[in-house]
């Protein structure tokens, strides 16, 4: 079947199986590799996209649901070039070791952002409780949310 | 993870959906949000032919005040529940429960109504729902029936559902004083145990529990108990009478029993003394 969307800001389409998932359509059918396949199973948020500007997990929505949606994967937010504050400030943090849960914890940040601009540091942690990091123990993440919302670069 | 291949269908409106109920029966599955029915496919442990695709029915996602009773569509989902000015006004239990499902990812996909007409018994908002006295309004190819939450659950993931029908509605009495105690040993994970109390319209109260058995269940002895003047401590002594719980790797039975006992004096004690609101 035909799925049409709009990834990052371009009209995308493709011909796939009914069983695709979204996830599979961004990396293997768009190229989009930013976006990893962690757990698989809805636990680890590894996959964590925005759809129409909300944090989902692509490995857990069919691609033919995705028909006439706007995706965001990690590759969108610096499209113009420039950082996003949420990536500025992972990078300021050190909000990473291995980087595997990187990518969908930056996308989870920006809904999380979106849906409440000045968080509380707890606020960030339940905010970020679909996503889970095997290395950092969330600490140097946690501040790097805080670092972005509060608009500082440093 | 891949799901076993199947036959698509679009529904615009429910309608749409009914009728290719009524064409493919027992063979397809209602996808809503998917949070549940997703992972059931990828294991392969539901392998539907066809699969109807409700997400783009965008007239059953909606928050309607019906002066004693909110009417919330099937398809509104969680995110919307938690975050809907009106529910958190009128029935704040509900807003809160919408927010414990999952973490935000499954929030913004999984709808009220997936949560109901898949009946785990681990789940929240059923829990919540019994506990509150909610009515689902259900369509089929003949017109709509009305269910009350206590008779729509029949066993473990079933309900009384037609595989031709259609959730579309689910009707909550307003609520002011209610508890609602959830226990997990992650953050993410379903209730291991849950308590859900609420003080109804009548004054009586009804408490439901989670994960206590095949299907999200009333405490009735504990009901009774309050009935007739018991405090929260004494009364949810009686929390796991009649109760079935099962063992896996999150609890034992007995700790289970354990856990309904505990969790539904906190919740008592938060709906007797109203402290909620």
């Amino acid at each position: 079947m035909k799925v049409t969307v709009k990834v990052n800001g371009e009209q995308r389409e493709a011909d796939v199986e009914p069983r695709r998932l979204l996830v599979h359509l961004l990396r293997d059918d768009f190229g989009l590799t930013a976006t990893n396949i962690g757990c698989d199973t809805t636990s680890c948020g590894a996959c964590t996209v925005l759809v129409d500007g909300e944090s989902v997990k692509s490995c857990t929505m069919l691609a033919a649901s995705a028909e006439g949606r706007e995706v965001t994967t990690l590759e969108g937010l610096a499209a113009s070039g420039e950082w996003h504050p949420v990536q500025d400030a992972f990078r300021d943090k050190h909000g990473l070791q291995c980087g595997f849960c990187t990518p969908g914890m930056v996308m989870a940040a920006v809904s999380l952002l979106r849906e409440n601009p000045k968080p509380s540091a707890e606020d960030v942690r339940s905010g970020l409780e679909g996503n889970l990091c095997r290395c950092t123990g969330y600490h140097n993440i946690v501040a790097a949310v805080l670092q972005a919302s509060s608009g500082q670069a440093q | 993870m891949i799901p076993a291949p199947f036959d698509y269908v679009r529904a615009a409106t429910p309608d749409d959906a009914l009728a290719a109920l009524g064409e493919h029966g027992d063979e397809a599955k209602l996808l809503a949000g998917g949070q549940s029915l997703l992972p059931l496919m990828k294991l392969r442990l539901a392998v539907p032919t066809v699969v109807v695709d409700l997400t783009g029915i965008d007239e059953l996602s909606y928050v309607r005040d019906e002066g004693d009773s909110l009417a919330i569509g099937a398809l509104t989902r969680h995110h919307d529940v938690a975050t809907n000015d009106v529910v958190r006004r009128e029935v704040p239990m509900l807003a809160h429960v919408a927010g414990l499902v999952g973490d935000p990812q499954v929030r913004h996909r999984g709808t009220v109504g997936g949560s109901v007409a898949h009946a785990d018994p681990s789940a929240d908002l059923p829990t919540a729902l019994l506990a509150l006295g909610a009515s689902y309004v259900v369509r089929g190819q003949q017109g709509k029936r009305t269910v009350s939450a206590d008779d729509f659950s029949t066993g473990f993931l079933e309900t009384v559902l037609e595989p031709d029908e259609l959730l579309v509605e689910v009707q909550v009495p307003k609520a002011a004083a209610w508890g609602y105690e959830k226990f997990t040993r992650r953050a993410i994970d379903w209730a291991t145990v849950a308590a859900a109390t609420v003080r109804r319209a009548d004054g009586s109260v009804a408490v439901a529990l989670a994960n206590m058995g095949p299907t999200v269940l009333r405490a009735a002895a504990v009901e009774q108990a309050v009935a007739s003047g018991s405090g929260a401590a004494e009364a949810s002594a009686l929390a796991d009478e009649g109760t079935e719980p099962g063992s896996d790797v999150t609890a034992s039975a007995d700790y289970r029993r354990h856990l309904a006992r505990v969790l539904t004096s906190r919740a008592l004690a938060a709906c007797l003394s109203g402290d909620r609101d």
